[in-house]
């Protein structure tokens, strides 16, 4: 009676049989489908261990490069890393590279490279958004990915899994986001405790692809080492949208039916948590962690000067047209600034197609490149001492923005839209247009900053 | 493997962020781990000694995949980190590293001094420090041996040079 993560690794290490089947706990040695690395965990970290090894890449072929940390490059530090990331890709001869196209989680499945049933790990922790179109994906270090790239393979420990039953319909203005901002205020970081989390139950249904990634993506800040959702028509329909391309490394799609993909019944062996939509208000994390999330409506009333909508979190395609359904005709209040990094160019077309980068910019948006951005605070753009941010990212690390002095609250990017055009935490259902928001700015405008 | 050092103390969710802020990881190795633990600890890295031991709370290295959060304290001469609990990807970068970090739920720091000697037995999974014993988890095998060789490189380099075949970077896995 296995789980769809247990069936994946069953696969994947070939060490499945029905006199020894695996079992929770088990170690195995698994096939990689796949590996990611993006600009600052790949060729700049990869290169030294492998020359330390005297090996090359196993399989270029599977190996996937994106660029998006040190994007745009900004001093000679940065030029360097993204000089040095395009010789090698070019020596190695590694036909998956897309350069400054995106960020990683995001431009990975819109290649079509990431297939259900694959194992595939990413140099980078928010890597379980690949169980969206249920992959086995995690984040790995730069060591464990140099093991990938001479090897080919790598351990895995087969972890119990854990079962999130949606079950209910969101409300106007609620999203994934505050989903998964409501388990990390339930259940705190270590939820998961590096297990596998499989989101179910019969709302998943109901959610688009991109809904499914925000779930899957966050999973990390629930201790997952995976999060999971099993591939059904909404992932069919969302894959053959996508060519694969010729140098696909190897198609699963006949070898593994998406019906071989599913958990058994009462296979879950982890814990249940039971999420009822229908009772879901929007959610908002407090400085420095996702797990100070509770409903907006029951947080002191808190004054921003930035508002970020940015991320694989939170700047996705269907992220900024729901923060743009709230900016719209709207303009944001002169306290504050509003930032905001598309996560993805095919993201940026599609948003200026439908008019959503022209209403942000009507709004009084600023944008900045496709890329990681603040998020990771890497680069030039970042948070000073003093400065409070609602931010449409996954993690409010202390310092992780920018200054340590910063704060940072999470929300989803329609939340993060309220509240750049009112200056303060704010329901985004207070934005419709039967309800206008001046009354509450007036009841609160006035009290202390928190 | 027996490790023995001064022993820094830590609460909980001390995560990769602090270990290793986004500001410097463009930078080389020391300059990286000058900035260690900065925002919560400003002395730490001036004042850690080679071969001293962390002891921390619940979710030890939570965030970010970023190797360097381990190789920072590592360079900075920490040998063995033991939490109640610790981010997955962290502990796989430790020991990766060769650096021993282990879960051991029941760790109680209360009454124990900070910088009290602590002794860790990696392989029977057992931490002495101030006059008390606490059980980490047990490491399988092919663990043990990849940090007894100082990490995955200098174990696949090993393997390599012992002549054998290197397909499975984890032998020791069934």
């Amino acid at each position: 009676m296995p789980t769809i993560v247990e069936k994946i690794l069953s696969r994947a290490s070939g060490s499945n049989t029905a006199a020894h089947p695996i079992k929770q706990g088990d170690y195995l040695s698994c096939e990689v489908d796949l590996a990611m690395v993006h600009d600052s965990s790949g060729p700049r970290r990869l290169a030294p261990k492998l020359d330390a090894l005297g090996m090359s890449l196993k399989h270029p072929e599977k190996l996937v490069v994106i660029t998006d940390h040190y994007v745009p490059a900004h001093d000679d530090a940065s030029r360097e890393i993204q000089r040095f990331t395009k010789q090698w890709v070019t020596d190695q001869g590694i036909q998956n590279f897309y350069p400054e196209m995106g960020i990683c989680h995001v431009v990975l499945p819109e290649s079509g490279l990431l297939q259900p049933g694959m194992l595939v790990v990413g140099g980078d922790s928010h890597s379980p958004t690949g169980g969206a179109f249920g992959a086995y994906m995690f984040g790995v270090g730069a060591t464990d990915m140099a093991g990938v790239a001479a090897t080919g393979r790598i351990w895995v420990k087969v972890p119990k899994t854990h079962l999130v039953n949606l079950h209910g319909t969101l409300d106007q203005q609620v999203f994934a986001k505050d989903i998964i901002l409501y388990l990390c205020g339930q259940y705190g970081m270590d939820m998961a405790g590096y297990q596998a989390i499989e989101f179910g139950g019969s709302a998943i249904a109901g959610l688009a692809m991109q809904a499914r990634m925000t779930l899957c993506n966050m999973a990390a800040e629930l201790g997952a080492q995976v999060g999971m959702i099993a591939p059904d028509a909404v992932t069919a329909e969302w894959l053959a949208e996508r060519t694969t391309g010729s140098n696909m490394p190897s198609s699963l799609r006949d070898e593994i039916p998406f019906s071989a993909l599913q958990s058994d019944p009462g296979s879950h062996d982890g814990t249940h948590f039971d999420v009822d939509l229908d009772q879901l208000a929007p959610q908002a994390a407090a400085p420095h962690s996702p797990a100070n999330s509770t409903a907006i409506n029951a947080h002191e009333p808190t004054k921003f000067n930035i508002a970020y909508i940015g991320a694989c979190t939170g700047a996705k395609i269907d992220d900024l047209r729901a923060a743009a359904a709230i900016l719209e005709g709207r303009k944001i209040a002169d306290t504050m600034r509003l930032l905001i990094a598309p996560a993805s160019r095919a993201d940026i077309d599609t948003a200026a197609d439908e008019g959503v980068m022209q209403i942000f910019e009507d709004a009084g948006a600023q944008f900045l490149p496709t890329a990681c951005g603040m998020c990771a605070g890497y680069g030039p753009d970042r948070l000073s001492d003093g400065d409070v941010c609602i931010s449409s990212t996954a993690r409010n690390f202390k310092g992780r923005m920018g200054a340590p002095g910063s704060q940072v609250w999470l929300a989803s990017p329609a939340s993060v839209a309220s509240a750049a055009i009112t200056g303060i935490l704010t329901d985004p259902r207070e934005m419709s247009p039967e309800k206008p928001i001046t009354s509450k700015i007036k009841q609160v405008s006035h009290a202390d900053q928190r | 493997m027996q490790i023995s050092g001064r022993s820094w103390q830590f609460g909980d969710a001390v995560d990769t962020d602090l270990l290793a802020p986004g500001a410097y990881m463009s930078h080389s190795l020391a300059e990286l781990s000058a900035h260690c633990l900065e925002a919560l600890r400003p002395d730490f890295a001036g004042a850690v000694q080679d071969g001293d031991i962390i002891l921390a709370g619940a979710n030890f290295g939570i965030g970010s995949s970023r190797e360097q959060a381990g190789e920072a304290l590592r360079h900075l001469g920490i040998r063995a980190v033991v939490a109640r609990s610790l981010g997955g990807i962290f502990q796989r970068n430790a020991l990766n590293l060769g650096v021993p970090a282990l879960a051991c739920p029941d760790l109680d720091l209360g009454g124990i001094d900070e910088f009290a000697e602590a002794k860790l037995n990696v392989a029977e999974g057992i931490l002495s420090v101030g006059g008390r014993q606490f059980t980490t988890e047990s490491l399988p095998d092919f663990l043990l041996a990849m940090i007894a060789d100082g990490g995955l490189i200098p174990h696949l380099k090993a393997q390599q040079s012992g002549g054998d075949q290197i397909n499975n970077q984890n032998e020791g896995a069934t």
